[in-house]
């Protein structure tokens, strides 16, 4: 009895400190995003292209595709290392959209016309307002809306080759057998 | 002299917030709900600091919404459900009682709850029992360990 009275604290630190060890290798920027099984917010953007159609939450909702939305900028390095990757998935066929986040437009299009662009479409959203819609917390981060308009996955930070193996493009795989379905 | 008085002012000096002149509002009354709300909303960007505190560009625009939110009339409460149907309850600096957050909310006190049952079952201390006297053995052991002292 007495034993179990000075080990009992013994077993609580331990299981603190791996409780502790556990949170050692999370990201903390990894947010839960509130977004999640909600419909894709309202926003409507200027092309970042002038003449290009521009790029609102309605019909990206609409057409019935599964897609992925990317929030990029020009000052954003983590975004330059991820876009060899955007590339690949646009030649591939993944639908992808851009939204240039709190970005000098003019910044924006020589960013695009220094690589290729993988985006079907570019909203420009210089102030940020469309980003806060989405609760976009930095660049870049990806969002993957269903073929209903439903976010249904948000991923934040650049997307590499394991992210998209493990998490984003089973995830399309699933939402277009849903749409087909 | 002066050192001290600087000092002094140093030790007096509270967080200024970041709010920068431009981004108040022209009416102090909501001004001053702007900054209560502001104070407990998390910056997502620098995570350990309210959007009040910090100079991150995300937290300018998230002081500016919900000054935005207050002048078209909303209540404090609808501007932090604004904020948090984007960003979540972490943006909550006071997190909000759930499943989750639970042993959060309840933890320290099922922690001091545990503690004082023990505390009261826990027999008295050695202290606060009554000193028995000595019996003939207990006098024959002291007589034996000191008796070149007692016979001095």
């Amino acid at each position: 009895m007495k034993r179990a009275v000075f080990l009992a604290p013994l077993g609580l630190l331990l299981l603190l400190l791996l409780a502790f060890a556990m949170g050692l290798g999370r990201d903390p920027k990894e947010l839960p995003s509130a977004l999640v099984g909600q419909p894709l917010p309202a926003f409507a953007l200027d092309a970042l292209e002038p003449g290009s159609a521009p790029l609102a939450s309605a019909a990206l909702a609409k057409d019935g595709e599964p897609k992925l939305i990317n929030v990029f900028a020009s000052w954003c390095t983590s975004c330059r290392a991820e876009h060899g990757k955007l590339v690949q998935l646009a030649a591939e066929g993944v639908p992808i959209y851009g939204i240039d986040w709190k970005d000098e437009p003019a910044a924006g299009r020589a960013y695009l016309a220094e690589r290729s662009n993988p985006f079907r479409a570019v909203g420009s959203d210089p102030s940020g307002r469309a980003g806060v819609e989405l609760g976009v917390t930095g660049t870049p981060e990806t969002f993957l809306i269903d073929g209903k308009g439903v976010v249904r996955m948000r991923h934040a930070g650049p997307i590499d080759e394991q992210v998209w193996q493990t998490k984003l493009g089973p995830m399309l795989e699933q939402l277009r057998a849903e749409a087909r379905a | 002299m002066k050192h001290r008085l600087v000092f002094a002012a140093l030790l007096l000096a509270t967080a200024a917030g970041a709010v920068e002149p431009g981004e108040q509002l022209a009416d102090p009354a909501l001004e001053t709900r702007a900054r209560a709300i502001s104070t407990e909303l998390r910056c997502v960007q620098c995570q350990n600091q309210t959007i009040d505190e910090s100079n991150a560009p995300l937290a300018r625009d998230l002081r500016v919404i919900v000054r935005e939110r207050l002048l078209a009339g909303d209540s404090d409460e609808e501007v932090v459900a604004f904020v948090q149907a984007r960003y979540g309850d972490f943006v909550l600096l006071k997190p909000p009682f759930s499943a989750e957050t639970a042993i959060l909310w309840i933890g320290p006190f099922a922690v001091l709850a545990l503690a004082g049952y023990w505390l009261a079952r826990r027999p008295r201390s050695a202290a606060a029992a009554e000193p028995q006297p000595l019996t003939a053995e207990d006098e024959a052991q002291v007589d034996a360990a000191l008796g070149h002292v007692r016979k001095d």
